[in-house]
């Protein structure tokens, strides 16, 4: 039983909201029973390091706030962060999209298409002036006036600008929007670049590729329930969930601590899940929830590092697509002890041409004196046996 | 059966030969003087995966099973009363001073942290628990018992009679003593692998290691006291104790037998003998090793052959030989700590060991033209 079920039947505040007649009709909205959208509620508070103290107001605002209407762009991107989404398992993110906020403009998941849908996120704007939440997934074009990226006759920066000049809040989902991301890999032809530089003013970003659901999903229920956005550090992205190094949570922590690193995939230490920092993990540089929310809900060592795969840093602006993968990271804590081996790490000194033409100087000297005093003890016997007068 | 009484040599002590050794034993104090300011690193290659290398496997392990001589004669000639070795005794007794101070020197330069080597000796500090505290307090006390049973031949030279009588009625304690401890630390050197346990390969892993340490360091012994005899016997032009050898190479074979009975039987006992046709490095070792311990078995096997000096050499030569390679690959080659690591001894390791050598040969030859050590020479026939 996790801790959130244990909170679940034991905590009185979250007996009496189960009970409670609001619940049973807002559970019902969200199609899910009692009990499964209590838990839902419980682990976006956990998973946003709230108190205890906090569930009854996210509760609430499950409950009662009034959907936000919510504007998804999508430029140049691949959907990534969109699918991420929809296979996220308690509720299924279909559903929470739709009944959490009103989801009036998505690319991939309107009913309506051409320029009918262009009319619905004009009107949504328009009606929701101030107080939609514009969601940005995909890196905009800058080169040549934007000309790399058009929807409905329009560039991505015309676009993004008119969207983002109205919004309550602008968030960036995923590495290209928050900045830049893979299609801003050098050379960068199409001069791809984030939200927050094209609109000039500041943006929550939820980098990744994909970034994991939960940490958009508990961003959206933070700003619902506190009418605030969550504290965010310098690059604008959630302290929650950003505010660690993958290095200092993961669970392959000890192995590099102890100086035991796998070398080659499939190697010893690869086989007996060692520290992958010599693969190349940015781990060490990354700083991501990965190693305690883990992705697609199904349980333990269900993210990168946990499968075998070193990070690749993606939610990192200058390490994901800009360092090679399998490149040391750059320590930002302590750097790993050198004096010990890794399988297949060739340490020590060997012989050398000195000190083995030294040892074999000495080896030689013994062996030849061996001989020489075998073949003067060998001419004594002979001596022996002649003056004995047996045959020589 | 009398023997001639021991007598000094005489003759010069600086020749090109001393010269020659002198100037290895300053070679080794240099490369000691910058392993004791700047480190074991510094003038060693040993590192994390062999964290002993050359001064341990050859100095320590080696050089005091080559100066089992020592207790092995002794055994013979006091315990066992056999009276015909009594001329070897002595060199014995030299030789395996020397070897065992050897073996106490090379621990301390080994040691890390060399300046604490006294808290072996003091209570509170000793682990009483460790093999490696009983090899050391062993081998110090030996190392003293060894000098006292030495100590008629100086007391001798200086002609203090009196005082030599009264040492030698009590003697026979301290032979008792004398033969008792290297019984002890040699099996126990077999016992320092046996705790490391799955890092030792399975063909040199085994309970039975202290018997198989003990053994061959009473075969090399007699092999070692033979050669040396061999040695001094060309280098002075003397005639060879050939009679004497060749019965001490007689004993020598059936512990060569026993040896190997012993080894293949422990292999075959513990289901590991397959081992011994897999192509590894400690494969070769193990059958080179145990090729030179069966030579005396057949070079060896005649009356006659045993009468022949160069004979008795080469048989003496292949079980020491073998000894060696038995005890550098056991705690070199079949001790692995993990992948990866690399040894050879750095030329500082082989300056200091080939240093050690070289003051043990040059103390032998000083002892024996100042000391009676060695028989008197008959007239050479």
């Amino acid at each position: 039983m996790s801790a959130i079920d244990f909170w679940l039947k034991t905590s009185r505040v979250a007996k009496k909201l189960e009970t409670s007649d609001e619940l049973g009709a807002a559970s019902r909205r969200f199609g899910l029973p009692r009990r499964d959208f209590m838990q839902f509620a419980a682990t976006l508070v956990a998973s946003m390091g709230l108190p205890t103290s906090a569930f009854g107001a996210v509760v609430n605002a499950l409950t009662y706030a009034k959907r936000p209407s919510v504007i998804w762009m999508q430029f140049q991107e691949c959907t990534g962060c969109t699918e991420s989404l929809l296979r996220a398992e308690h509720p299924t993110l279909d559903k929470l999209i739709l009944q959490l906020i009103s989801l009036d403009y998505h690319e991939t998941l309107a009913a309506a298409a051409g320029h009918q849908v262009e009319a619905a996120r004009r009107a949504a704007m328009e009606a929701n002036k101030g107080k939609y939440i514009l969601v940005v997934e995909g890196a905009i074009p800058v080169k040549e006036n934007g000309i790399y990226c058009k929807i409905g006759g329009r560039t991505a920066i015309d676009l993004v600008k008119e969207a983002a000049a109205d919004a309550a809040a602008v968030i960036s989902i995923g590495s290209c929007a928050s900045w830049g991301g893979m299609p801003s890999t050098s050379p960068n032809p199409t001069g791809a670049s984030s939200v927050a530089t094209v609109i000039g003013k500041p943006v929550v970003s939820i980098p990744g590729c994909p970034p994991n659901p939960y940490n958009f999903l508990s961003t959206v229920v933070h700003f619902l329930t506190f009418g605030a956005l969550p504290e965010l550090d310098a690059k604008g992205r959630p302290k929650f969930a950003y505010g660690r190094l993958i290095h200092e949570n993961c669970e392959r922590r000890a192995h590099f601590d102890a100086g035991r690193f796998a070398t080659q995939f499939g190697d010893e230490g690869h086989r007996q899940g060692w520290c992958l920092y010599k693969l190349g993990c940015k781990g060490p540089e990354t700083y991501a929830n990965c190693p305690s929310i883990l992705f697609n809900d199904c349980g333990a060592g269900a993210w990168p590092v946990g499968t075998g795969h070193p990070c690749i840093g993606c939610t990192e602006e200058g390490v994901g697509f800009t360092k090679p993968i399998h490149s040391l990271a750059q320590l930002k804590t302590v750097s790993p002890p050198t004096q010990f081996a890794r399988p297949g790490e060739e340490q020590g000194q060997g012989a050398t041409a000195v000190t083995a033409g030294a040892a074999a100087v000495l080896g030689g000297l013994a062996i030849g004196a061996g001989v020489k005093l075998a073949n003067n003890l060998g001419k004594r016997d002979d001596a022996d046996e002649k003056a004995r007068g047996g045959k020589p | 059966m009398s023997h001639a009484a021991p007598a000094p040599v005489g003759g010069k002590l600086v020749t090109p030969i001393t010269t020659v050794l002198g100037v290895m034993v300053l070679a080794m104090v240099a490369v000691l003087a910058v392993r004791f300011v700047y480190g074991l690193g510094a003038a060693t290659n040993l590192n994390n995966g062999y964290p002993w290398g050359l001064w341990i496997a050859w100095d320590v392990v080696t050089g005091s099973a080559l100066a089992g001589g020592g207790f092995a004669t002794a055994l013979l000639v006091y315990v066992l009363n056999r009276g015909e070795y009594h001329p070897l005794i002595r060199p014995a007794l030299l030789a395996a001073l020397l070897g065992y101070l050897q073996a106490g020197f090379s621990v301390v330069a080994d040691l890390g942290r060399w300046w604490d080597f006294w808290h072996i000796f003091w209570p509170g500090y000793a682990q009483v628990n460790s093999v490696l505290f009983e090899v050391a307090v062993c081998i110090m006390a030996y190392t003293v018992i060894l000098a006292i049973e030495l100590l008629p031949a100086a007391l001798e030279r200086l002609g203090w009679q009196r005082a030599k009588k009264k040492l030698e009625r009590v003697l026979f304690v301290f032979v008792a003593i004398g033969v008792l401890l290297p019984t002890m630390h040699q099996s126990s050197l077999g016992t320092l692998l046996v705790v490391f346990g799955p890092q030792v390969h399975p063909l040199y892993q085994s309970t039975v290691l202290p018997l198989l340490f003990l053994t061959s360091t009473i075969g090399m012994g007699y092999a070692a006291v033979t050669i040396e005899a061999a040695i001094s016997s060309v280098a002075l032009r003397r005639p060879l104790e050939k009679e004497i050898l060749g019965k001490l190479l007689q004993i020598g074979r059936g512990l060569m037998a026993l040896f190997l009975l012993v080894r293949f039987g422990d292999l075959v006992w513990r289901g590991a003998l397959h081992f011994a046709f897999e192509p590894s490095l400690p494969m070769l070792t193990f059958w080179v090793e145990n090729l030179l311990f069966s030579v005396p078995l057949w070079l060896l096997a005649s009356a006659a052959a045993r009468g022949r000096a160069r004979l008795i050499f080469l048989g003496a030569m292949a079980m020491a030989l073998g000894g060696i390679v038995y005890r550098l690959s056991a705690f070199l080659v079949a001790y692995q700590t993990g992948a990866g690591w690399h040894y050879f001894p750095s030329l500082g390791e082989l300056t200091v060991t080939a240093g050690l050598i070289a003051f043990e040969v040059l103390a032998i030859i000083l002892a024996v033209r100042v000391l009676p050590i060695l028989p008197a020479a008959r007239s050479s026939s």
